[in-house]
């Protein structure tokens, strides 16, 4: 793609004609327009707001989805191209406006999250492909004067008889000709894909190996000054004065400003600007987190979690028939606070005017941040503009209520004649930014006489991500967090219309929602599965061993009554030879999850050697509908197994006495080359309408892993990560 | 005022001394391949060569550059022919986010041009200083061999 942050090649006509769309991708004619018809056979075809046609057969697809590393820049051309028929070569790309008739259809705001890109456009950018190869097909058939049945389109000519025409010499004469827009179009089935189902490479990979790629810490705008910001060493504290004279005599720094929670330093370079941030002398208000330790909250939440809770489900009679048995299972698991670090720092670059505002940022959520832009500056919502940059990583960072790293941006540049970029350094992304909430599960659990689960009863004890946000109405069922609950429960819960896919016949499950307070809580790829799975799957393993049954034969027994998991779990018994022997000293572990409809499981396969131990594999299965890039699905389940196991060995964030105390790679260790394991992924073949994987595949590996290790040594481990056990990740 | 010689070419840089090559070549330079991603040489984000090795730029002062030759990942394919570790890189879609991959592709090409034929053990010690929080370790690992196998069928190309 040339330059994803460049709208400004969609002409302004085409811009108001496409704004008049009634709702999201009902499509809609260009009318044929009051200038000359020579004027006019020069103008792009808009067939409707998010294809265009130009006079050369380019097709322009405007992308309302952002690209992270997700693969949705490849997908939502395959979708289109699937039914437009268009050589691949004659696509372009261009970042949608933030607009409505924009937003994601699903979540009804402009925002790529909760992997279900894929299904939320799969039929509107298919039906928008159709209709656009429709006009064209109509409007040959009108200027041939022919039956539009004898007409066919193919790899961007249309044809009829012995007459042929290219794309873009049809889109005059769709012009001139008035053809309306098919509101209804067959679309293909997966029989007759050509495009779909294949692998197919990234749309902007080029641009990827050869360091064109522009992300949003490499926009350049002449006259842009360079922000370093000095934030409070407590979380949320905020500056009461600072002192900048010495600040003030770094070579090529320009001046210092607070601003609500820190104090920035602008520059000509970002190291000018870094030094001068560090000459800088601030007294602080620390704020109200000085007294909080993440060690607090194990311990409240510890006691918390042997009370009764809101409760969230309640199949059968799980209280009474723990009461009955002399000694119930029990286990606590201890999840710690994670950070995100994505390789790209957090970083946005705001240019401010009084009318409007314009901003270069890296965030899944456009429409969030123009909204809160809009409020802070009390401009009209569409006197925002937001640039949609690459992006390297988010992992749900970039999905900031707050809009956080937009806003301070936005705060630093207002009042500067200049555009501002701010970068945070690592030091920032780690201390300063918004984490996988801290967790603790209590379990009680017992077997039945054949050794399978009778009984489960779970209280799950964290904070919420949604509570007292905008999604607070579509993501709290009476109180409760259906993302903290996610991968608990055996019935579908709020707007989760799945379960686990597991049947135990007594099931329980409470939840307390402690305080928002501390750092804040925020979605880390696969939310609530992130601790939930762990939690879930290791004690069911717990549970597995003490009925004296096999771990594999349990989750089969229990997913019995759900096909699609019992398909999942029979490939992957037989492609991870879970039944062959092992040598000494290793050990197999599963586990079975289904998250935003997927199921997916997985076995981990490990060697221990003393104190360190290796994954040597990991094996793969998923169900997530048809396949619609099967090369991009192996690449994120490959990389949620890395962020998985990279998790549960060694990631943590501990806060104490308000400070984080981790700060970069060093103590924030994430994955490396030399311990990624073997990677086999198997996807199973389907027909039906495709769901996410971007997330999906982390929920299994932590759980799996610790299966494993527990299989080969014996050892439970309970409290994450793995490296404080004595273990270490080879 | 500094003279360095980036990618073939002598530039002169009004730059402190203690400005890491990094801000260097991307605030004063506009050479945005390379990227920033920890400032302490932990994660890989920022590695050029200079003369042939494999450094970290945001750990190198611009006044201990010297007349050293440093390429960056703009010079790969300046004439417009991806180099057999690109190419590898594009045939296997290694790339997610790919943030990091200049800096995987540059430490790579450096392994490729001392040792035409790593093993396993030799490419984990390699690349095991660059991170990828994508996860694509797997295609990288592939695409070091594959590139290996390139650079061998081609001659001495890259």
């Amino acid at each position: 793609m040339a330059d994803t942050t460049n709208i400004g090649s969609l002409s302004r006509r085409a811009f108001l004609k496409s704004s008049g769309a009634a709702a999201l991708l009902v499509g809609f004619a260009l009318p044929g327009g009051s200038g000359s018809r020579a004027a006019r056979a020069e103008a792009p075809l808009q067939v409707n707001a998010f294809l265009r046609i130009d006079t050369d057969g380019t097709v322009t697809i405007l992308a309302n989805h952002s690209e992270f590393g997700n693969g949705a820049y490849t997908i939502i051309p395959m979708l289109v191209a699937e039914e437009l028929e268009v050589p691949w070569e004659s696509i372009r790309l261009e970042a949608a406006p933030t607009r409505p008739e924009y937003y994601s259809p699903v979540f009804g705001e402009y925002l790529t999250a909760g992997s279900i890109t894929v299904f939320s456009l799969w039929e509107p950018l298919r039906t928008a492909g159709a209709q656009a190869k429709a006009m064209l097909m109509d409007a040959a058939a009108a200027e041939w004067d022919v039956p539009p049945e004898q007409v066919t389109a193919q790899v961007g000519v249309v044809r009829a008889g012995d007459r042929q025409a290219g794309y873009g010499e049809l889109v005059a004469v769709a012009q001139a000709r008035n053809i309306p827009l098919r509101e209804s179009v067959t679309l293909k089935t997966p029989a007759d894909f050509t495009v779909l189902g294949r692998d197919r490479r990234r749309f902007e990979g080029r641009s990827k190996v050869t360091g064109e790629a522009r992300f949003g810490i490499d926009i350049k705008l002449p006259g842009m000054l360079y922000a370093s910001i000095l934030r409070s060493p407590a979380y949320g504290g905020r500056p009461q004065s600072f002192e900048d004279s010495e600040t003030l005599k770094v070579p090529g720094v320009v001046k210092a400003k607070a601003i609500s929670n820190g104090v920035a330093v602008l520059a000509t370079n970002y190291w000018s600007a870094r030094k001068g941030r560090d000459a800088l002398t601030v007294t602080w208000d620390e704020g109200p987190n000085t007294g909080l330790s993440s060690e607090g909250f194990f311990e409240e939440y510890r006691v918390l979690a042997d009370k009764p809770g809101m409760l969230a489900e309640d199949i059968g009679d799980s209280l009474s028939v723990l009461a009955a048995v002399q000694k119930p299972l029990e286990a606590v698991y201890e999840l710690p606070y994670l950070a995100h670090v994505t390789l790209e720092p957090m970083n946005a670059t705001a240019r401010v005017e009084t009318d409007r505002c314009e901003i270069w940022s890296g965030t899944q959520y456009q429409s969030n941040d123009q909204e809160r832009v809009a409020a802070l500056l009390g401009l009209p919502q569409q006197a925002v503009t937001i640039h949609r940059p690459l992006m390297g990583g988010s992992f749900g960072r970039r999905s900031s209520k707050t809009a956080d790293f937009t806003i301070e941006a936005v705060e630093v540049a207002r009042g500067e004649s200049v555009p501002v970029q701010v970068i945070w350094s690592r030091e920032e992304d780690v201390r300063s930014g918004f984490y996988r909430p801290l967790f603790v599960h209590k379990l009680r659990g017992t077997v039945d006489d054949d050794g399978m689960p009778l009984a489960w009863h779970q209280t799950v004890v964290g904070q919420s991500i949604m509570q007292h946000t905008k999604h607070d109405p579509a993501y709290m069922v009476d109180g409760m967090d259906i993302y903290s609950l996610d991968g608990c429960l055996q019935e579908p819960f709020g707007v989760f219309s799945y379960g686990t896919s597991y049947a135990i016949p007594n099931h329980r499950v409470e939840t307390h929602n402690p305080p928002k307070v501390g750092v804040a809580p925020q979605e880390w790829r696969s939310v609530g599965h992130s601790h939930t799975g762990v939690a879930y799957e290791c004690f069911l393993d717990e549970l597995a061993y003490a009925g004296g049954r096999d771990s594999f034969d349990v989750r089969q027994h229990l997913a019995r009554g759900n096909a699609r998991m019992s398909a999942v779990l029979a490939m992957l018994r037989e492609k991870s030879d879970w039944d062959a022997p092992l040598p000494e000293g290793w050990g197999r572990g599963v586990a079975a999850r289904v998250y935003s409809v997927t199921p997916i499981a997985q076995v981990a396969e490990v060697s221990t050697d003393d104190g360190n131990y290796r994954v040597e594999r990991v094996v793969c299965v998923v169900d997530c509908g048809f396949a619609v890039n099967p090369l991009n699905i192996e690449a994120q389940l490959q990389g949620g197994i890395a962020m998985g196991l990279s998790a549960v060995a060694g990631e943590e964030i501990v806060l104490e006495r308000g400070r984080i105390l981790q700060s970069n790679y060093h103590d924030y260790p994430v994955l490396r080359l030399n311990q990624m394991p073997r990677i086999e992924v198997h996807i199973i073949d389907s027909q039906e309408v495709p769901t996410g994987v971007g997330e999906q595949a982390l929920a299994p590996t932590a759980p799996a892993v610790l299966n494993a290790l527990f299989a080969a040594t014996g050892r439970r481990i309970r409290r994450l990560p793995i490296r404080h056990h004595g273990l270490q990740l080879s | 005022m500094y003279r360095v010689m980036i990618n073939g070419t002598r530039h002169e840089v009004d730059a402190e001394a203690d400005t890491p090559l990094l801000w260097v070549l991307r605030d004063f330079l506009s050479l945005t391949g390379t990227k920033f991603g920890c400032g302490m040489g932990l994660c890989g984000a920022c590695t050029v060569s200079l003369n042939g090795r494999p450094v970290r730029a945001c750990s190198l002062p611009l006044g201990d550059v010297g007349d050293a030759q440093v390429q960056t990942i703009e010079s790969l394919a300046a004439s417009g022919e991806l180099n057999p570790v690109q190419q590898a890189w594009l045939e296997l879609d290694v790339a997610q986010c790919g943030y990091c991959q200049s800096g995987q592709i540059m430490a790579a090409t450096l392994l490729l041009e001392q040792n035409p034929a790593p093993d396993d053990a030799a490419i984990d010690a390699a690349m095991a200083g660059n991170l990828c929080r994508c996860g694509t370790y797997q295609r990288i690992r592939e695409a070091v061999k594959l590139a290996a196998s390139h650079r061998t069928a081609g001659g001495d190309h890259g």
